[in-house]
């Protein structure tokens, strides 16, 4: 196509008049006929060459292109009798209700019609939506006017009878008489209707001439046996043509209204039809096997549409999808993929005299053996497949220049990416690394960025094919880039669960001999033993943590139990690592590394220390059981006075309740306020019960450990599995009546014990009585409609403001623009900081000063 | 009911009137036009309390969460 440079100015819409279909077109459409014997397209036909071409040979006679550089050209078909265009149906049962019938002037007197111009006038011709506003309120106002203020005549209801007919007082109106009485609309009364005096004529509306589009956009396709097959437009065009020109026939040759009539309809039906074949009451014209035909609107329209499915959707190859599983033994950038995906997608590789013979060993082995190949591209562009009839004649042929598509193998490029792609990070480059099995295996540690879980979630793969394609993915997208997120300026990849446990244990407890330490070192990857030299017979478990560190590393922070930890000279000195440390989302030593020493650094570090805690909290054991929520008898003393103690202050307020001596809380009624006194001291059992047991919990018991370390749960977790499981709340109440006044039929009427209203005094380890089940499923279920419901309304509304806010960019003075470079904000975030260079947001000047200063 | 200024609400911050000589610096510190500057429409109560005129440009300083003290600048338009 030749270079067009043209910049749109304005685009203006408006109806398509007879004229403009006969300056637009090339050819008028005369012979439904479209080959002739010899299979070339008829002249006048549907396919004629002048309306442009689909066969690579032939060159269109319009612009005298071929196939690839013509786009194509319109055509047109005289119609033998105007006929209605269903899309203006509404509009034109406007018109005729709003004018008069015989002199066609707007039903307005004319003071009315002086005052609504001067207000149209008055409005900026950019203002549509007023202008909108005011002559729908125009036509809506004549809908019911009986008698023509110009000529007196006598208005009749015009209605509209099924898809296509007009009638007034039960008589039809034909398209020829619709026809005339929109065209005798003249002057300021169209611009009073709502349509634009210079584009959009009201008898546009109905057809006279059919506009017909290009063969390129109706392409026939041939059938392996030969066949043609032609486009579902050209089918319905075809039948248009024809029916028209039987019409044309009749008319000529005088036959009797009756037929003609009959033809018309029809004509009027294939025609409906071809705009859109999903109107209610006109049944959908459809093939030969009897699947309706896809015309115009169902093009464009809704999910398989041009929009939502060509435009907006797009599909790929190289791809692959399937369910994900974790591995921890892989590298944070390593995607494990099953041998069979890595046999079906391939990497092209271009031949050289270097590697040709590496190469042709992968041809050798063919597309059955594992590091085989599944095709050839010679320089040409020919594609041949690869098989055991092929291979000889290709590995003969084979020279430098020629491309191999080779299996994938380890170390490849590929794309990973987990649905809803929210975040950039939920699409980042890994490392090929083939495994068996048949699901995607990751690293549990990048399963936050993606926001995966393994109950079930797939992902997709890609395989960038070029050169330059796999260097942006691995300059840009690859896993150690995306360690800090944009969003708040922390790490979105740290320690999980066990690692962080493990990780806990070492730095608080754990003391190895020195040859049980540079085994574990040496198990997760340390292969630098300069520093084993300096460890002693035995090894703490923060001497062993030390060695993972460069030696430059100065660290000073907090932990979750509020202490120091204190990294010196790449020595760990003090306090213990949780998941404020080394957890995802704020792990402050990962966020100090990644700044002190770069990506790829901190990424090997964090795979190692990610790594040290697994295999350390192996090597201690780590295991719960039973026995472990069991709690001290003391303790379940405690926890029985202060169960028993709120029993008899709830016993005392409802007694209170109705003595009728509660006071009763401002602007509640006093039901109300025994409910909330109630609840508050059913709330604060949890609360007592929780201390109790983190007051005098072992810090060797396995929940408690993880609580500490924030690996997973807390001590209320802990508390509802050994001491009791508490209050059952719906909507930030006790639960209420699901029966008359109570909530289940075991109970009296009016109850307000707590135990009728969802308090749960046993622990999970001695098991639920029916009742506190009941209670208990009733705020599960709650809370699972809760989640089912939520997500898909902040799904949505996620989407609106990102793509609200898609094209607002920072300039170089720090101001937000959006695309016309009107200013959002006159300083970004007000503060102008680069939240991703920041820490949360903010930043940490003490830090800055102990880096300076050194103190 | 005592009229009061909206003005000295805590709620509302603090707006100024610009004068010509700082429009254009305004103008020039940030290289835009008029037309680039966030809109503030001529009958919105602040507008009113201060007499600007259409075309006037608003200093206000609000409290900010990130920094203490933020500036905007609106260009008073019709509704």
């Amino acid at each position: 196509m030749a270079e067009i440079s043209k910049k749109i100015d304005t685009i203006t819409f408006g109806l398509l008049s007879s004229d403009d279909v006969k300056r637009l077109s090339h050819v008028k459409v005369v012979t439904p006929e479209l080959y002739d014997k010899e299979g070339y397209p008829v002249d006048g036909g549907l396919m004629d060459t002048r309306m442009g071409v689909i066969d690579p040979g032939l060159t269109c006679r319009t612009c005298g292109e071929k196939l690839k550089d013509c786009s194509g050209h319109f055509g047109y078909i005289e119609l033998a009798r105007p006929i209605i265009h269903v899309k203006y149906i509404r509009v034109i049962l406007d018109l005729l209700r709003s004018t008069c019938k015989d002199c066609g002037r707007i039903l307005l007197d004319d003071v009315k019609i002086n005052s609504h111009k001067e207000y149209l006038d008055s409005l900026d011709k950019k203002d549509i939506l007023s202008r909108r506003k005011r002559t729908k309120l125009i036509r809506d106002s004549l809908k019911n006017i009986r008698k023509c203020p110009h000529c007196k005549e006598k208005q009749y209801t015009i209605k509209i009878e099924k898809p296509t007919i007009f009638t007034e007082n039960d008589k039809r109106i034909t398209p020829i008489e619709i026809k005339a009485r929109l065209e005798k609309i003249q002057g300021v009364d169209i611009e009073l209707l709502g349509f634009n005096n210079e584009h959009s004529n009201p008898s546009s509306t109905i057809l006279t001439l059919l506009f017909i589009p290009p063969v390129t956009m109706r392409p026939s396709i041939t059938l392996e046996s030969g066949e043609r097959s032609e486009d579902d437009l050209t089918h319905k065009l075809g039948d248009i043509v024809r029916i028209n020109q039987r019409l044309f026939e009749n008319i000529n040759a005088g036959a009797p209204e009756v037929i003609v009539e009959d033809l018309w309809d029809l004509l009027q039906y294939h025609i409906t039809t071809y705009y859109d074949n999903t109107i209610s009451d006109v049944p959908p014209a459809r093939h030969r096997s009897g699947q309706p035909l896809k015309t115009l609107t169902e093009r464009i329209k809704s999910k398989e549409g041009r929009f939502r499915y060509n435009l907006a959707g797009k599909r790929v190859n190289f791809a692959a999808r399937t369910v994900v599983s974790p591995d921890p033994e892989i590298e944070f950038n390593e995607v494990g993929i099953p041998k069979q995906v890595a046999m079906d997608l391939t990497v092209p590789e271009r031949i050289n005299q270097w590697n040709m013979e590496r190469l042709k060993k992968f041809i050798e082995r063919g597309p059955k053996t594992y590091p085989g190949s599944n095709y050839v591209v010679r320089p040409d562009g020919k594609k041949k497949k690869i098989t055991d009839e092929t291979k000889e004649q290709l590995l003969e042929e084979l020279q430098p220049g020629f491309i191999i598509e080779r299996h994938l193998m380890d170390g490849d490029v590929a794309i990973f990416n987990r649905q809803p792609s929210l975040h950039k990070m939920s699409i980042m480059c890994h490392k090929i690394r083939v495994i068996a099995g048949r699901s995607f295996r990751l690293n549990p540690a990048v399963c936050h960025p993606y926001n995966a879980d393994f109950d079930g979630d797939e992902m997709n793969l890609h395989i960038p094919q070029t050169e330059e394609a796999r260097a942006e993915a691995e300059t840009l997208m690859q896993v150690q880039t995306q360690l800090i997120s944009p969003k708040h300026g922390l790490n979105v990849i740290g320690c999980v669960e066990d690692s962080v446990s493990g990780n806990y244990l070492l730095s608080k407890q754990i003391v190895l001999e020195k040859d049980e330490a540079i085994h574990l070192l040496m198990s997760i990857g340390m292969e630098d033993s300069s520093k084993f030299k300096k460890l002693k017979a035995q090894v703490t478990g923060k001497e062993i943590f030390s060695v993972l560190l460069p030696k430059t590393l100065n660290f000073v922070s907090k932990n979750r139990a509020d202490e120091e930890v204190v990294i010196k000279d790449g020595e760990l000195i003090k306090g213990n690592l949780d998941s404020n440390i080394i957890g995802e989302e704020g792990g402050t030593l990962i966020r100090k590394l990644h700044k002190d020493y770069g990506d790829e650094k901190t990424l090997s570090i964090l795979s190692m220390i990610f790594k040290l805690g697994i295999k350390a909290l192996e090597l201690y054991g780590f295991s719960i059981g039973i026995k472990d929520i069991d709690l001290e008898e003391i303790i379940v003393e405690k926890i029985r006075q202060v169960m028993n103690d709120t029993n008899r202050e709830v016993k005392n307020l409802i007694s209170k309740y109705h003595d009728n001596e509660l006071e009763t809380m401002p602007s509640k009624t006093i039901e109300e306020t025994l409910e909330l006194m109630i609840l508050q001291l059913l709330n604060r059992v949890r609360n007592r019960v929780g201390e109790l047991i983190a007051d005098n919990a072992n810090p060797n018991n396995p929940t408690i450990i993880m609580a500490n370390a924030g690996a997973k749960g807390n001590i209320l977790n802990l508390g509802m599995m050994s001491a009791l499981v508490g209050q059952q709340a719906l909507r930030g109440k006790r639960i209420e009546k699901g029966y008359d006044k109570r909530t289940l039929a075991l109970f009296k009427q009016g109850e307000l014990s707590p135990k009728s209203k969802g308090f749960i005094e046993t622990p999970f380890r001695e098991g639920l009585d029916p009742m506190e089940f009941f209670f208990g499923a009733m705020t599960g279920r709650d809370s699972l409609m809760d989640t089912a419901l939520r997500t898909p309304k902040s799904g949505y509304l996620y989407r609106r403001l990102s793509n609200a806010l898609q094209d607002l960019k920072i300039e170089y003075d720090y101001t937000v623009r959006d695309a016309n470079k009107t200013v959002i904000q006159f300083k970004y975030g007000e503060d102008g900081i680069d939240v991703a260079k920041s820490e949360k947001g903010t930043i940490n000047i003490r830090n800055l000063i102990r880096e300076v200063t050194g103190k | 009911m005592e009229e009061f200024n909206i003005l000295e609400h805590n709620f509302v911050p603090k707006h100024s009137v610009l004068n010509k000589k700082e429009i254009a610096d305004l103008l020039k510190q940030f290289n835009i036009s008029i037309r680039q500057l966030p809109r503030i429409f001529a009958n919105d109560p602040v507008v009113k309390a201060l007499n600007a005129e259409k075309g006037a440009v608003l200093k206000i300083v609000r409290k900010s969460k990130s920094a203490k003290e933020a500036i905007f600048y609106r260009v008073v338009v019709d509704a």
